[in-house]
């Protein structure tokens, strides 16, 4: 090397050669092919994701239906345990620092035009509605995303997933369906936990600030219908299932040679993409229900 | 025992390719092998054979070509199909692969639950015996996580015996282990085949156990089988002088059995493009 600007150099004339596209050509191509690719990959984890939920709610109604075909008690148990349990504290904790959040911050618009007492319904629908499921969803894309998808994705560099393929054991219906079942289950057992954790604090704190429990009762009861609990359980069981379905093909798809690199990738992509899922499908929710007037 | 070239052969590759991108990983094998023999494939890293194991469990399907397996062609089955030719298989796998969130005897139990109508004493039976043929009725209730690499190993061996296949596939049995618990690993190799009467293939690149478990050996190079034959014409080859030996190939097989650290092998490394490689960086950091 002659001095030290001299790779710079040839960089400038490569660049200036008639023959090479200019930069604007290239930022193009370059998102051209982002685009692309970014597209594909998207196409073919949604077609992946497809094909992995249809195998198995096949799996599943056979283990129910057909007497032979059981699903592993112990196994969904487990999970059950595993996904659900440890994440009680975390969504408590969590709820009841929601619940005296939002009250906190109506509190002094609602005070200015007298309707403080509205703070009960507020917290009550967007608890059962929107905050207990969501919030719920989130912190299982933690606890139980992540430690899916890096369970499954140690046991396919392990070798694991391939002894069990090829001693005619099914991964979906061996390791998959009792996952996605637990997952649904528990996402949907916290939810109601967080519902009443959340209403509970809030109602402690608009205590706090001077209402009557009474009255905030009173209106909790009248803001919540059975719609409201309703349309936020579907949803738990939405976020659920896509928490399980995310975590268990991106875990899945771990390849052997792939390392704990790979197993790293996959259980980052599982949290990014099962927030991302579930606050879209939550967008989704809410604006189809509003449109058309379901669970009013 | 040479090749019983009368029986027809439990496992027939025929014209098999496979190729990984543009890379091809195996290039035209045909290998046979016969009911009962020790088949030891061996060959260099990264020459194939783990490979052309996956290929003969059906984990893999080859490009072009056919694998039988008691006569039937496994490269056009559907997934059901398989399944049921792969309950007459086990597979040691080079780690073990233990499902880690089972014990040994569950491990080993798993598959009499999900592929037999047997009820729970007679697995419990079935367990019993097939970890005491490996030598671990013992650490039945351990986790997998507290076996030694040794006992994983045999704890997998066990489970690839569970249903009484009759084939055994072996990846690399003997690596990463120390050379009593590896003898021992051979020998039950040796036990197990004479005992359940088993088809065995092994893939190895250990010479030791090759030569010790072999009836017929096969070396792999770069996707190409450059010899088959039984262990002694191996041996021969092995202890032969080599400017008497005529083709290259022979030479090759040579220096990999002896594990010489000069011969053809490592001539036709490239070495060549060295000096150019060289030149390129220096010509790229001047202009």
């Amino acid at each position: 090397m002659k001095d030290s600007d001299s790779p710079m150099e040839s960089l400038r004339t490569v660049s200036e050669k008639p023959t090479e596209p200019g930069v604007l050509a290239r930022a193009v191509g370059t998102l051209g092919q982002f685009t692309l690719s970014a597209g594909r990959s998207i196409f073919s984890m949604l077609g992946g994701m497809s094909l992995l939920l249809g195998k198995a709610t096949s799996y599943t109604t056979k283990g129910l239906l057909v007497p032979g075909q059981r699903i592993g008690r112990n196994a969904l148990i487990a999970q059950m345990v595993r996904v659900g349990v440890r994440a009680v504290p975390i969504v408590i904790l969590i709820q009841l620092a929601i619940g005296m959040i939002l009250p906190l911050q109506m509190f002094p618009k609602l005070d200015e035009f007298g309707q403080s007492e509205q703070i009960a319904t507020i917290n009550a629908i967007a608890g059962f509605r929107e905050l207990g499921p969501l919030m719920t969803a989130v912190v299982l894309c933690g606890f139980a995303g992540a430690s899916i998808a890096a369970e499954l994705g140690t046991m396919a560099t392990a070798e694991e997933i391939e002894a069990l393929q090829v001693s005619g054991l099914n991964p979906v219906r061996f390791l998959v369906v009792p996952r996605l079942l637990a997952t649904i289950i528990m996402t949907i057992m916290l939810t109601v936990i967080a519902d009443i954790v959340m209403v509970a604090s809030g109602m402690f704190t608009a205590v706090k600030l001077g209402i009557d429990p009474d009255i905030y009762f009173q209106l909790t009861t009248e803001a919540l219908d059975l719609s409201g609990f309703a349309t936020g359980l579907v949803k738990a069981a939405v976020f659920g299932l896509l928490i399980g379905l995310i975590a268990c093909f991106l875990g899945l798809s771990v390849k052997p040679w792939q390392g704990s690199a790979g197993v790293g990738q996959a259980t980052t992509k599982t949290v990014v993409y099962c927030i991302v899922a579930i606050i879209t499908a939550d967008a989704v929710f809410t604006l189809v229900f509003y449109s058309y007037g379901l669970f009013d | 025992m040479a090749a019983e070239t009368k029986k027809k052969p439990v496992i027939e590759i025929r014209q098999m390719v496979k190729s990984f991108g543009s890379q091809r990983v195996l290039d035209g094998i045909n290998l046979q092998v016969y009911p009962g023999e020790i088949m030891v494939i061996i060959g260099g890293s990264g020459c194939g054979k783990s490979t052309l194991l996956r290929h003969l469990i059906g984990s893999l399907i080859p490009d072009e070509g056919s694998v039988k397996l008691f006569g039937q062609d496994i490269t056009t089955m559907s997934e059901n199909e398989l399944n049921e030719v792969r309950k007459r298989l086990g597979i040691l796998f080079q780690s073990g692969a233990l499902f880690n969130s089972l014990t040994v005897g569950e491990n080993v139990a798993l598959l009499l639950q999900e592929h037999t109508n047997l009820d729970e004493p007679t697995i419990d039976i079935m367990v019993k015996i097939k970890l005491e043929l490996v030598g671990l009725r013992r650490h039945s209730d351990k986790m997998p996580a507290q076996l030694s690499g040794g006992m994983k190993k045999r704890a997998g061996l066990a489970r690839a015996i569970a249903l009484d296949p009759q084939i055994l596939f072996y990846d690399e049995p003997s690596a990463g282990l120390d050379p009593v618990t590896s003898a021992q690993v051979d020998q039950l190799i040796i036990d197990l085949t004479r005992k359940l009467r088993v088809t065995s293939v092994v893939v190895t690149h250990e010479m030791d156990s090759a030569f010790t478990i072999a009836d017929r050996m096969c070396m792999l190079d770069r996707g190409r089988i450059l010899k088959i034959g039984s262990r002694q014409e191996f041996e021969a080859l092995r202890d032969s002088e080599p400017d008497k030996l005529q083709s290259q190939q022979d030479k090759l097989v040579r220096q990999f059995l002896r594990g010489d650290a000069h011969g053809p092998i490592t001539d036709r490394k490239l070495t060549r493009d060295y000096e150019d490689d060289l030149l390129m960086v220096s010509l790229k950091h001047q202009t």
